[in-house]
């Protein structure tokens, strides 16, 4: 018995030290190591509440601890500290009711002033006007469509830093999330509706973005890239693909619209000339056209995901 | 129709799965009749209404679906284990992860914990049967052909692919055709049925049947949990029904509510669906604390601490059910005022499961634990519960949850509560109640190598699943990058330790029937609630004369008055209700109906629906008003019992 | 549940199982009352969304939901009048009335089904859009409702006729009753919002 105890007491001085591996580890990961004032702004939330959530875990598990090794039912025990009819106080169960009660108020406080905030641009920028990119979801690609400048991008992105963009979200047939975990959170793309979502990069580079909610065969490769440069290279990104890339007819993008995957490809015009998803008369477009293509079926597995061409 | 259409073709493990069938059931079918057995399996079980048979059957079709939804799980992880992994395709993969949730909440979790309640609560309120216990059975035959019709599906005209959520316009006729979501649709309406039927049935039972004396606040805590979760049920279900119906009709009849044309609103599928899918994460956490109040009491040989606030915490945590749905869509675009509300409120509810986890803590103090298998789940679950608890928390925070929806994240923090809390608890509940099931105790060694199997399988799933999700992970991908390969190697480990764990379970049920030593009492661990006051096994009456009760752990009073449930001068005729095979027949020929629905048979299934009506009518003439089990007989039946 | 008799007070209430049922029955219509608000709030979100078909307000005749709205009034009172002969042990009253309270019933669905027709011709269908979806899905539960309480009434009066009143008999009438009188709120609700708004929006 003793023995195993002390085996025990050795491999529980290991937890806190994979503890510490975990945290370094975390600054690592995507929506702890934001590259904008959105993710910023999340993360920072997710960082606050943390502490608290640690704070709650380490106290029940060292009361529980305590607990359960002490009043274990051992060999020899005897009954002094043994009370079978105890079975309340007011006092400390009012406290236990209390103490999360004011933490959930701690935590709502930022939570709320944080949501307000997401419905605007992030406020560093806010001298310079949002750039507005319509982000449409067809199963199962991105459509991006830039008014102001004339130019529509499948499935990549190209966005300036320190400037920011105001995605408005619709989809052509099911709901889809555009999420670019790098730069902050996700909403819904639904058709027949708009969302907006502002988010904003601040480091140049080149982050994941993608459809989060699930919607049928192709969802995994639902995928984009997002470019994040200076103003000026995006500016001359701009003025390059107006100059040399194709014009987009009706009814080349009615055939984009069919489900399956797609190349990156590239226009110099915008598909909203002629549909907008996100608007009510429109919400049925995409359907009425390929009513019969969901029938089939992609047959998509990791040997035959090349298709898309990823890079 | 061709018949290549109707069986689903071209899978291997499809395949597999059809042959294992096959011989499965032709293998039952023959140790049936070599054993003659038939007219046994009808008499003694097909046709009970006998609330702790109709438990037992409940518990069997909850493990197999365990070991279905398991296998599922195993599969995907396979998948997901390799960056470049190619065991299941996309669409194979789609409708794995669609099954495993939808069988693991609905046909799992739900009727595992309702066979508990059959066999448990009548004899913990002193009770003799349900209320209605024709309407019992048929619960019991509606989710058993419920989940059969479901999860014929694989086999028959293909699984539904769109998710257990199984959001519109998706999950539509337009883009999903063809019968797999029909399967769902009709498979989960005909179990819910019996689940509704089942949440009126304890609830008069409860409140009209309890043993003279025995007032609402001297109820057992899991008694107590049973009747929260009834109302629930009554109030939740209903909902789902509709929202089913709903897409029926617009899958089946061409209805516009949740399509893209004819100005239908598919988010209204989600609204409806989380208005009852939130309060049915209660439904099956709620009987779970029950089982956990009872083990922890029993085990920490002490009474339970707080019993007051954990009722009154339960009918809040019922209550705030309802109004949280939204915070499944927060990304929906509500607006930031919206998602205030529905954050704050979602938070509000780990008030009240917090302080129930603290009156756990303190039932323990200056207690003397026993490290029953019972009690290590029930241990286990505390601090397991907690990590999910409070990551349920972080994901409450609106904000927050844009980066965590949709993601592994979300994975780990839902099945932190509903392995650690629901599924521990079945194990506990089973282990804890099987003495008085089955006659014997299931091995003590065999059992903690179970628990600790799947406990530490069940961290090293799931921990790694938070920070993956945190890489960016999104939920139900069929592949992976190699960026997040570390973390689901680990958790494909932790996953078959899980499912060794399982299968060391399984083998401890047969172990223990051939080696467990036989109960002599009825009380086998020295309880303290009625159930224990039975003899073991329970005679059909249960209770040959029902005991006054005037406190709380009336069998602990009972003990030390040196009272039992047999009192010879008091014997008086037992009214019992009679056998009958009405039950399964009406569910049968329901069951039939829905699957003709399934694949849009309308006139089959108008003849179904016509036969289902015929034996409600049939139901409606029978006055059989049951028998009355003679005194002679009760003294017989009780000396022998308990070997007077 | 040994039949401990009371000796006086309502029959359906004298037994155990009588009052059991009874209570469960109250339970049966909470969740009932679930089902049709969860139908109301669906018809509410999908209110005006007619697309391309025509609006309620086009077509919706107050003749006939009123004729409708008093076939079902004056049902529910002709249903109290049978129970209250039930109460005082009139076999041959309380079957006149429920049969009266039935016909009742009866007329109603004719007018129902001769309305969704008449819908029907004017192009408002279950496929035309959600909005009529939810009408048609919301009228039509209410309507089948109706319809199973006519059949299951009919077996009962059929059990009452060869059984008299019993214990067990009158529970199933008194249950039946709940039942009618439930179905007669409901259609006030339908009445109110759904005809009565539609016919003014
Ligand atoms: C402390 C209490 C809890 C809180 C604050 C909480 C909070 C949440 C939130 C906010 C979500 C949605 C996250 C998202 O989709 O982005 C969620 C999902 C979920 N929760 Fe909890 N939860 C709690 C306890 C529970 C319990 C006790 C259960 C079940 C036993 C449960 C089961 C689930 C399930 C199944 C989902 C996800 C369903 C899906 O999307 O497929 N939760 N929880
Ligand atoms: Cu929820």
């Amino acid at each position: 018995m003793k023995h195993k105890q002390q085996h025990w007491r050795r491999w529980l001085a290991l937890l806190p030290l994979s503890l510490v591996f975990l945290l370094s580890g975390c600054s690592e990961l995507t929506v702890l190591d934001p590259k904008g004032p959105v993710g910023q702004s999340q993360k920072d939330l997710i960082v606050f509440s943390l502490w608290f959530m640690l704070g709650i875990v380490v106290v029940v598990f060292a009361l529980f601890t305590f607990m359960v090794i002490k009043y274990r039912n051992r060999p020899g025990r005897d009954d002094k500290d043994y009370d079978p009819d105890l079975h309340g106080n007011t006092a400390i169960e009012i406290v236990w009711t209390v103490i999360p009660l004011i933490i959930v108020i701690i935590l709502s406080v930022p939570t709320v002033t944080t949501l307000f905030d997401l419905e605007k641009p992030p406020e560093g920028s806010q001298d310079k006007e949002p750039l507005v990119i319509y982000a449409t979801s067809a199963d199962w690609k991105w459509f991006f469509s830039y008014p102001e400048q004339g130019i529509e991008t499948v499935n990549y992105l190209h966005i300036p830093t320190d400037r920011a963009i105001e995605f408005r979200l619709s989809s052509a047939d099911s709901m889809a999330a555009l999420w670019i975990p790098r730069l902050g959170g996700q909403k819904y793309n639904m058709a027949g509706m708009e969302n907006t979502l502002y988010l904003e990069a601040d480091e140049p580079g080149v982050y994941d973005g993608r459809n989060s909610n699930f919607n049928g065969e192709g969802f995994t490769e639902q995928t984009f890239k997002v470019h994040a440069e200076s103003e000026n290279a995006f500016k001359e990104w701009v003025e390059k693909t107006k100059k040399e890339a194709p014009k987009l007819t009706q009814k080349k993008y009615n055939e984009l619209l069919d489900p399956g995957l797609s190349k990156k490809l590239t226009f110099s015009n915008t598909h909203l000339a002629w549909v907008d998803h996100g608007t009510n008369q429109d919400r049925d477009y995409a359907i009425e056209l390929h009513r019969d293509a969901y029938q089939e079926l992609l047959h998509l597995d990791n040997e035959r995901k090349d298709d898309k061409e990823h890079e | 129709m061709k018949l290549d259409e109707f069986f689903v073709t071209g899978e291997p493990l499809i395949y597999a799965g059809m042959v294992s069938i096959v011989l499965v059931s032709s293998a039952v079918i023959f140790l049936l009749t070599y054993f003659k057995r038939w007219g046994w399996l009808w008499r003694e079980w097909l046709t009970t209404v006998d609330h702790k048979k109709i438990g037992i059957m409940y518990i069997l079709s909850a493990l197999a679906m365990l070991f279905r939804g398991g296998m599922d799980a195993l599969m995907m992880r396979v998948q997901l284990a390799f960056p470049d992994m190619n065991f299941l395709n996309a669409q194979h993969y789609d409708e794995i992860f669609t099954t495993h949730g939808t069988v693991m909440i609905i046909f799992m979790a739900m009727p595992f914990l309702i066979g508990l309640m059959n066999i448990i609560v009548p004899l913990q309120i002193g009770a003799r049967d349900f209320a209605f216990p024709f309407v019992n059975a048929l619960s019991f035959w509606s989710f058993f052909f419920g989940a059969m019709l479901f999860n014929i599906s694989f086999v028959i005209g293909g699984s539904p692919d769109a998710g257990w959520t199984s959001y519109t316009p998706l999950a539509g006729a337009a883009m999903s055709p063809g019968p797999g979501q029909n399967f769902y649709l009709m498979g989960l309406q005909l179990s819910g049925i019996g689940t509704l039927a089942t949440g009126i049935n304890l609830m008069v039972t409860i409140l009209k049947m309890r043993a003279p004396g025995m007032k609402m606040f001297q109820m057992p805590i899991f008694t107590w949990s049973t009747l929260v979760t009834c109302f629930i049920i009554v109030f939740a279900f209903p909902i789902l029904t509709v929202a089913l119906a709903l897409m029926t009709i617009d899958r089946i009849f061409g209805a516009q509510f949740f399509t893209l044309t004819g100005e239908g609103l598919p988010m209204m599928w989600a609204n409806l669906f989380w208005m009852w899918g939130h309060p049915e994460v209660y439904i099956v956490i709620l009987p779970a604390f029950g089982i956990f109040s009872e083990v922890i009491a029993t085990f920490a040989r002490k009474r339970l601490f707080g019993y007051n606030a954990m009722v009154w915490s339960m009918i809040l945590i019922a209550g705030l059910s309802f109004l949280v749905w939204v915070h499944h869509f927060f990304t929906m675009g509500a607006g930031a005022f919206v998602n205030s509300v529905f954050s704050v409120s979602t938070m509000l509810i780990a008030v009240p499961t917090g302080v129930k986890i603290f009156n756990w803590l303190a039932t323990l103090y200056k207690s003397k634990i026993e490290f029953t298998t019972p009690m290590m789940w029930a241990l286990a679950f505390i601090p397991s519960f907690v990590i999910g608890g409070v990551t349920g928390v972080m994901l409450g925070m609106a904000a927050a949850d844009y980066q965590f929806h949709n993601s592994y994240f979300l994975i780990a923090h839902f099945h932190y509560v509903l392995i650690a809390g629901t599924v521990f608890a079945c194990f506990a509940g089973l282990e804890y109640w099987y003495p008085k099931m089955f006659g014997h105790k299931l091995n003590e060694r065999f059992g903690k190598l179970s628990f600790w199997l799947f406990v530490i399988g069940f961290h090293v799933t799931f921990f790694p699943q938070y920070f993956v999700g945190l890489d960016g992970m999104p939920r139900r991908v069929f592949t992976i990058i190699p960026e997040w390969m570390p973390l689901n190697v680990i958790s494909t480990v932790g996953a078959f330790g899980m499912g060794l764990g399982f299968a060391v379970f399984c083998y401890n049920i047969y172990y223990s029937y051939r080696n467990s030593k036989r109960e002599e009492t009825g009380d086998s661990w020295n309880g303290r609630t009625l159930e224990w006051a039975t003899p073991t096994p329970v005679p059909f009456y249960n209770f040959a004369t029902v005991p006054h009760v005037d406190k709380y752990d009336a069998f602990l009073a009972m003990k030390e008055k040196g009272e039992t449930t047999y009192d010879e001068d008091k014997l008086e005729p037992i009214h019992m209700p009679s056998y009958t095979g009405k039950p399964i027949i009406m569910m049968a020929i329901l069951a039939f109906a829905s699957f003709a629905l399934v694949f849009e048979w309308i006139t089959l299934a108008v003849i179904g629906l016509i036969g289902t009506l015929i034996m409600m009518v049939i139901r409606s003439f029978d006055y059989d008003e049951g028998y009355h089990v003679e005194v002679e007989e009760i003294k017989r039946i009780e000396r022998k019992a308990r070997r007077l | 549940m040994s039949a401990h008799e009371l000796k006086s007070g309502p029959l359906e209430y004298r037994t155990q199982e009588g009052q059991m049922s009874i209570l469960g029955f109250w339970i049966f219509l909470a969740a009932e009352i679930v089902l049709f608000s969860t139908l109301f709030a669906t018809y509410a979100v999908l209110f005006g969304r007619t697309a391309d078909a025509p609006a309620p307000g086009e077509l919706f005749e107050i003749e006939t939901v009123l004729i409708m709205t008093f076939l079902l009034l004056i049902s529910s009172f002709t249903c109290g009048i049978a129970v209250h002969n039930m109460r005082k042990g009139a076999v041959k009253a309380f079957i006149t009335w429920m049969v009266i309270t039935l016909l009742l019933g009866l007329g109603f669905l004719g007018f129902e089904i001769y309305e969704f027709v008449h819908y029907a011709h004017e192009g408002a269908t279950l496929q035309s859009a959600a909005y009529w979806s939810a009408f048609f899905t919301l009228a039509g539960t209410h309507g089948l409702h109706v319809t199973l309480g006519i059949g299951w009434a009919t077996m009962i009066l059929i059990q009452v006729a060869k059984r008299g009143f019993t214990p067990m008999t009158s529970r199933k009438g008194f249950i039946i009753s709940l039942y009618w009188h439930f179905l007669d709120v409901v259609w006030i609700f339908i009445f109110t919002s759904v005809y009565l708004i539609g016919m003014v929006v």
